[in-house]
């Protein structure tokens, strides 16, 4: 715990997350995770809550020891080391609070006496846009404002990393915006970001990679394209015979489909046709969508509210955590900064 | 944003600390004027007690000269000024500050545990300094000053008094859910403490077994080095020279340091830093 500053240049990732463990007593809420963010880069972690995210994050952010494997932070142990690293890293936690009888000024001059190397506090309440509100109290502030103060203090000291969990939850969506504008210019400027959020959009809009989480673990990552790309394109319609009466088919009356993995191979992947709608998922959207349009010409079939369309990383996102049974770990499990370390 | 081109300014860690928690503390001092019900606890009660106290009864005993009173003035400004202003008033701000969430942030940043729990005592102990200095001129204007045979003593006494005041406190919080809830919380601690604390004599007269066990109270080797430092006053009423007053000190001093380590010890087991709600 020497208070040696980490000035010397350090080339490898920003954070690097091997196999590491959190347990609270008899619940594993981090179960063997790796995860690595290069200089730069901004990583999204995504997940139901529960997932573990708001765990992970803590042990970056060096506010509690891994029970297992090994976390560093420009090439330090962030718990062990923590005079080192913390004057390089920002934390914006989910819900830290204020003092409500300070101004926004107060508050800000405060964190600012804090800091090895602070940015002019005026300088950053101008970037969050809440200049004009400097001289308020804490207390008469709104919800969005009270977060942006959050994201203002958490860039007040230069860092190098950024960890921001979920950042814009309760912002309306030009504070939303705004937000994403910072973010966007902090990374222009080399700051490296590791965030979390519920928002889908926030991370295909921000994000270089994403990690999925479910249950403690990571369950895919990669960039957004990479997380849509392992996801089939869907078919969707509902038959109807040349008359225009309804049809109803088994998935066996459909044709042999490229992209499309038979019923009795992958039960759970295989088309299905419930209430008469057939729903196909394909990994050869082009080539299947031609034959099954080919397929109904032939049969003189009407294929009513026809929808052909790529994976989203929404739908990326539901199934995996369908595929998880995500729904066990909504516990709504909190997690404390000091959970587990002693006064 | 700089990654690695600016160079964090050099300071030693005690300047940077002390610059950390100067900065707490002016924050602290802030919120203390703004809050009405604190800043009354903290400053016009002790006074008005004394004060009040002064007027009806007899401080030092009945027929003391007007040193001895003052004296004891001086020893029961300091008694209320740890209990008032130091116990009370910084258990709620633990509590307010914890249950604000403002001690979760404070973890994140560059602050060590120690210097966020540092930083709310410094105006308290500085309105009880304030206080006594007050209070010293007070005397000295209207009664006979006590003779100052020792100050170095007094300073101990102080300082050791706010060190263990504080860490109960610290643990104090812990054991309190919400601000208000510290009225009920501080009381059993105040009322252990105050009946021992042997301001309302001189030394000397009461002894006996209670006084011998009063001794060994958190507060009564505050109030001990206080007649030691101002008047030379020793536990049993002997009037001692300077030289005299350094090895009477030595049982004080170490009952003052066996609470510290109690303290310290309540406030590791207690203290918490998440909120209670």
């Amino acid at each position: 715990m020497t208070p040696e500053p980490t000035d010397r240049p350090y080339a490898g990732p920003v954070v690097s997350v091997r196999e590491a463990r959190r347990r609270y007593g008899a619940f594993e809420a981090v179960r063997g995770v790796d995860l690595e963010v290069g200089r730069g880069e901004l990583v999204a972690l995504l997940g139901t809550n529960g997932a573990g995210k708001t765990s992970l994050v803590e042990l970056v952010e060096g506010l509690a020891p891994a029970d297992g494997g090994q976390v560093r932070v420009l090439g330090r142990d962030p718990y062990r080391e923590r005079r080192a690293v913390v004057p390089h890293v920002g934390v914006m936690l989910q819900n830290a609070g204020f003092s409500a009888d300070l101004t926004v000024a107060e508050t800000a001059r405060m964190w600012a006496g804090t800091l090895t190397r602070p940015r002019p506090a005026g300088e950053v309440l101008d970037a969050v846009g809440l200049s004009h509100r400097a001289q308020v109290r804490v207390v008469s502030l709104s919800g969005g404002e009270r977060r942006r103060l959050d994201l203002a203090l958490a860039v007040l000291g230069r860092p190098d990393l950024l960890v921001l969990d979920e950042p814009t939850t309760g912002l309306d969506p030009e504070s939303r915006q705004a937000t994403w504008r910072l973010v966007r210019g902090l990374l222009d400027d080399g700051v490296t970001v590791l965030l979390t959020t519920h928002y889908l959009a926030e991370a295909e809009e921000l994000a270089d990679r994403i990690a999925i989480m479910d249950a403690g673990r990571v369950v895919r990552s990669g960039t957004v394209a990479d997380v849509v790309a392992a996801e089939p394109a869907r078919i969707e319609f509902v038959p109807h015979d040349a008359g225009g009466a309804p049809l109803v088919l088994t998935p066996d009356d459909l044709p042999v489909l490229a992209g499309v993995p038979s019923t009795g191979h992958a039960p759970d992947r295989g088309p299905t046709a419930e209430r008469g709608r057939v729903r196909l998922r394909t990994e050869r959207l082009q080539e299947d969508l031609t034959t099954v349009l080919l397929w109904a010409r032939e049969r003189g079939l009407r294929l009513h509210e026809l929808e052909a369309r790529p994976a989203s990383l929404e739908q990326a996102f539901l199934a995996l955590a369908e595929a998880g049974g995500a729904p066990d770990h909504q516990t709504g499990r909190t997690t404390h900064v000091t959970e587990g370390t002693a006064a | 944003m700089s990654t690695s081109t600016t160079t964090p300014a050099r300071r030693s860690p005690a300047v940077a600390g002390g610059r950390r928690i100067a900065a707490l503390a002016r924050a602290e001092t802030t919120l203390l004027v703004r809050n009405r019900t604190a800043l009354m606890n903290a400053i016009l009660l002790p006074l008005a007690f004394v004060g009040a106290f002064a007027m009806v009864a007899d401080p030092g005993g009945a027929g003391a000269d007007e040193a001895t009173t003052a004296t004891a003035v001086l020893a029961m400004l300091v008694v209320m000024g740890l209990l008032f202003v130091v116990y009370y008033n910084l258990t709620t701000a633990y509590v307010a500050r914890r249950e604000d969430r403002v001690l979760q942030r404070l973890l994140t940043g560059e602050c060590t545990r120690g210097e966020i729990l540092l930083a709310p005592a410094v105006p308290a102990a500085a309105v009880v300094v304030a206080q006594v200095l007050v209070g010293l001129a007070a005397v000295t204007a209207l009664l006979d000053p006590p003779g100052l045979v020792n100050p170095l003593l007094v300073v101990v006494g102080l300082l050791g008094g706010l060190a263990v005041i504080g860490l109960f406190a610290v643990a104090t919080s812990g054991l309190s859910r919400t601000v208000e809830s510290v009225q009920l919380t501080t009381l059993p601690l105040v009322v252990v403490m105050l009946p021992f604390a042997g301001m309302f004599t001189a030394p000397g007269a009461n002894d006996g077994v209670f006084g011998q066990i009063a001794r060994f109270t958190p507060l009564r080797p505050v109030v001990e080095l206080c007649w030691l430092g101002l008047a030379g006053t020793d536990a049993s009423g002997r009037t001692l020279t300077l030289a005299e007053t350094f090895p009477a000190a030595a049982v004080p001093v170490a009952v003052l340091a066996a609470w510290a380590v109690v303290g310290v010890l309540a406030a590791r087991r207690w203290m918490r830093w998440e909120p209670r709600r």
